[in-house]
């Protein structure tokens, strides 16, 4: 049912639902943020060529192609997390809210307060679960015992976790299970009030019903924020995201609508790959 | 929903903390050389001072001396007689004497723990040899030496007849238990660090366990070996206490190693407490601690390059 | 036309018969390096022995309390233990920080292949190298003759030497870099046990390096410093060359109590007692208390630091 045979009937079903795709699409909602032409290299080996493309607010953008394809390194531009590692230089320019990140932010720890980041591998501190959560805020200034409470228990009732830690919250952190250190991680990164969350493969680690808890909360949470999730799960991406892009080897090979990629994919390596010919 | 202003990074703090940790790290590499420059700005006057020249010219330290005009040419290390004498070579002698003994006593021991310890001991026993080792290592050098002046000696004597007490023999075995940790645990190190593929490769080939060590593990780890045996050496030069309590420190020229000895860093230990600030005999101290310095650091710096290109070596092998 | 090639039959050659001799089975280096290990356990057991043998009996609560009397033939140890342990004190507040402020340089800013690295690192290993008695001679050079002599002609002129003499601050600092490499080196196995997870979750939220560092990695590293500063008090405690002209002194009626007075000290004692009394056999108790008592200190605190570092290599993060 994924590839749409080219007939001339023009009220077949697939038709039908991607009219209402790109209609919804064109509710009105800005681009929070806009790639445009990056190039990407760890020292001489180039790693993105030449990508363009819009992440749309308030909308779940999902990157999908095969490993190795260079979706990683595109997210981690996008909140200037590879300048924690030697030798690498992008060119080009990542836009959030109309402003070069790289070009008009001297520091870039302000943009990571505005575009956040969760990790494929939950790596909470080695310290209580309250201090998890609070830790953004005290790393940015906040001392305001009072307000730190407060946001705390906000960022894990927004992370769908506060029931199952509200009278645990000085254990540590390693005392819970691998979903919910990851719905702790979702919290910690909630707490600083970022515009953007970036998620790398967040439920790749995670047993079914701790990836399904995620999916909801990711689909809670796009209400507030803008959501760029990594996946290699095309299922996941299928359920969860509203506009896809397709990488390949660096390239940003397609993107658009959700529905559209999965069903009517315009080139054919999105559509090989999507068919599970490679990957 | 609560309100929340961060507060602006202070980019000075960053860029003081920063500079702090990186201007202190320099510290390391600053001692280094203050301690080569103090040292050896003592010393200077051997070149420069006509008056010190007199006494311990490089020349008159090296060679031989007429110090009584008539009298044979000859080595003589007394700061404090009438014609004080500052030949080195009776120091010299005994600093070497004393290493080479405490080598011939660690390496045996040392390479043999190593070589057992790395191939023949079950996890258990390898458990229980490097704590023993480590033990051996932490005593401190003045209880080898109070060990080797009040039992060792009396045993020596004993067992062997000899005249002197305190003797070159005495001080170099104690020499050589301080020296045994360093050569183990490089040794080790290094065996420990061959690659299992290259053990693997010769058992598959039908060599049995001792035939693996010793064709294989032993050839490759020679290097390694081979610097634990020079940084062991270089420690043996520069050690002082335990010469300085357990070889008599008499600084005579003799190739027995059961006479006593003085070495270099004993006499700097024993000498420098009763110096007239700026005297000659001073100035000569001083020099013999520039030898020492210069002596031990090249000595380092080879056995490092050694064992630095050894893990070169073996990790070419394992990509 | 057609071109035949030639049927050669196929000469059925014989293979070369392969005769596997017989294999040597290692038995006998097996036994040797067996023995070298034998021979070291035997060598420190006997040590050991000797030397709780001869001071059990005079080690006492009073033993410990009290200074000693009757020119050291009675009587306690209680100053050098007071004067170790304030000299090893103001040892660690100097070293710590600067070792693991290098520590992290090395290991958090800078890529291990730039020039400044490995010279630092050649640096800090030959600093490991460097003799005792060298490190005697520097502080009296630089410590007592340059600092304490600058610091008398700025400020005190023409009373006396007031910091350009032996004194308990330069012999901890001389101390201080004696020890720093021991410091360094355990701070940096700490650090390399944190896994890069914990710093990119703390940049993600907007923490600067700086930040991440003090938050983050010098907690996590803190059983790496812990031990590294109980081997320096181990290592400083025992060391008498650095100490003998740049403070230590056999018998003081007082107590050191300014930065510069000087200090009595468990490792000089020792050297002096055993080399220097008048009556050897009347000051033999003393002379085996002190030494059991420096001896068990040294291992107390050796111990204490292996078990750290043994929690710390099973202990890490996520575990």
């Amino acid at each position: 049912m994924l590839v749409h045979e080219n007939t001339d009937e023009v009220n077949s079903t697939e038709e039908i639902d991607d009219a209402i795709d790109e209609q919804s699409d064109t509710i009105p909602t800005r681009m929070k943020m806009s790639v445009r032409s990056l190039d990407f290299f760890y020292g001489n080996a180039q790693a993105l060529y030449d990508i363009s493309m819009d992440v749309a607010e308030h909308r779940v953008t999902a990157l999908i192609g095969p490993s190795g394809c260079g979706k990683s390194t595109f997210l981690r531009t996008l909140n200037r997390m590879n300048e924690t590692i030697a030798g690498t230089r992008q060119q080009g320019q990542v836009l959030l809210d109309g402003r070069d990140i790289y070009r008009e932010f001297n520091d870039p720890s302000a943009i990571r307060t505005r575009v956040g980041m969760v990790f494929q591998k939950s790596n909470p501190f080695p310290k209580s679960i309250f201090d998890n959560v609070a830790y953004g805020l005290r790393v940015n200034g906040i001392t305001d015992r009072h307000i730190i409470a407060t946001v705390v228990e906000e960022s894990l009732i927004q992370a769908a976790l506060w029931d199952e830690v509200k009278d645990k919250l000085n254990n540590s952190a390693f005392m819970l299970s691998g979903g919910q250190q990851q719905r702790l991680c979702i919290a910690r990164a909630l707490a600083i009030r970022p515009e953007v969350i970036l998620m790398d493969e967040p439920a790749s680690a995670l047993d079914p019903i701790s990836t399904a808890k995620i999916e909801d909360l990711i689909g809670e949470l796009k209400v507030k924020y803008t959501i760029v999730i990594v996946t290699h799960n095309m299922q996941q991406a299928a359920r969860v995201s509203d506009h896809t892009g397709f990488f390949y080897e660096g390239r940003l090979i397609e993107d658009g609508p959700t529905r559209r990629i999965f069903t009517r994919p315009d080139k054919k390596k999105t559509e090989d790959y999507i068919t599970g010919r490679f990957g | 929903m609560q309100e929340l202003k961060f507060k602006p990074k202070s980019r000075l703090r960053e860029f003081l903390g920063e500079k702090l940790i990186s201007v202190n790290a320099y510290i390391a590499l600053l001692a280094i050389f203050l301690i080569f420059a103090f040292v050896f700005k003592e010393a200077i006057p051997i070149f420069t001072d006509g008056a010190v020249q007199q006494e311990a010219s490089l020349e008159k330290m090296t060679f031989k001396q007429e110090f009584r005009a008539g009298r044979e040419a000859r080595w003589s290390w007394q700061p404090n007689s009438d014609i004080p004498k500052f030949s080195l070579w009776p120091l010299f002698l005994g600093t070497i004497k004393a290493a080479i003994i405490a080598m011939l006593f660690a390496m045996p021991l040392g390479i043999g723990a190593a070589v057992y310890s790395s191939e023949f001991a079950d996890r258990r026993l390898r458990e229980f040899i490097k704590p023993v080792i480590e033990i051996l290592a932490a005593i401190p050098s003045v209880v080898l030496g109070f060990f080797a002046l009040m039992v060792l000696a009396t045993f020596l004597q004993n067992v062997l007849g000899l005249t002197f007490r305190l003797n070159a023999l005495n001080a170099g075995i104690a020499l050589g238990l301080a020296v045994i940790p360093i050569v183990f645990t490089v040794a080790e190190d290094a065996m420990t660090s061959v690659p299992g593929s290259l053990r693997d490769a010769a058992t598959a080939l039908g060599a049995n366990p001792w035939q693996v060590s010793l064709t294989t593990v032993l050839p490759a780890a020679t290097p390694g070996i081979a610097a634990g045996v020079v940084l062991g050496f270089g420690r043996a030069v520069g050690e002082t206490m335990i010469v300085l309590m357990a070889s008599g420190n008499a600084a005579i020229v003799s190739a027995s190693m059961l006479d006593s000895v003085r070495t270099f860093s004993a006499t700097i230990a024993a000498e420098l407490a009763e110096v007239v600030f700026g005297s000659t005999h001073y100035t000569v101290l001083f020099f013999i601690g520039a030898l020492l310095f210069v002596f031990t650091f090249l000595i380092n710096l080879g056995g490092d390059m050694i064992l630095a290109r050894l893990k070169q070596r073996l990790q070419g092998k394992t990509s | 036309m057609i071109t035949e090639t030639q049927d050669r039959p196929v000469e059925k050659k014989e293979l070369v018969e392969l005769q596997f001799r017989p294999k040597t089975s290692g038995t006998i280096p097996r036994g040797l390096t067996l023995l070298a290990v034998v021979i070291i356990v035997v060598i420190l057991a006997v040590i050991m022995g000797n030397i709780i043998w001869g001071g059990i009996g005079t080690v006492s609560w009073k033993f410990l309390t009290h200074p000693p009397e009757q020119g050291m033939e009675a009587g306690g140890i209680f100053p050098a233990i007071f004067g170790t342990v304030a000299l090893v004190f103001l040892m660690v507040i100097a070293v710590v920080p600067i070792g693991v402020l290098t520590a992290i340089y090395l290991h958090e800013y800078t890529s291990p292949t730039s020039k400044m690295t490995r010279f630092i690192r050649v640096a800090i290993n030959n600093l490991a190298g460097v003799p005792s008695i060298v490190f005697g001679l520097f502080g009296l050079g630089f410590f007592i003759g340059f600092i304490g002599g600058g610091l008398d002609s700025l400020f005190y002129s023409g009373e006396g030497p007031v910091w350009g003499q032996p004194a308990i601050i330069w012999a901890s600092l001389t101390l201080a870099l004696l020890t720093l490499p021991v410091v360094i080196v355990s701070t940096e196995e700490a650090l390399r046990t944190i896994p890069p997870e914990l710093r990119e979750a703390s940049y993600a939220l907007g923490g600067t390096k700086l930040q991440t560092i003090w938050r983050i990695v010098i907690p996590q590293a803190m059983p790496g410093v812990l031990t590294g500063s109980i081997l320096a008090v181990s290592r400083g405690a025992g060391e008498v060359a650095p100490i003998m002209f740049t403070g230590a002194a056999y018998y003081l009626p007082y107590l050191p109590g300014k930065l510069n007075d000087q200090f009595m000290e468990l490792g000089y004692h020792i050297y002096v007692m055993a080399t220097q009394s008048p009556d050897v056999e009347a000051t033999k108790p003393l002379l085996y208390g002190t030494v059991l008592v420096l001896l068990a200190l040294t291992f107390a605190l050796n111990s204490i630091a292996i078990v750290i570092r043994s929690r710390m290599r099973k202990n890490r993060v996520g575990t």
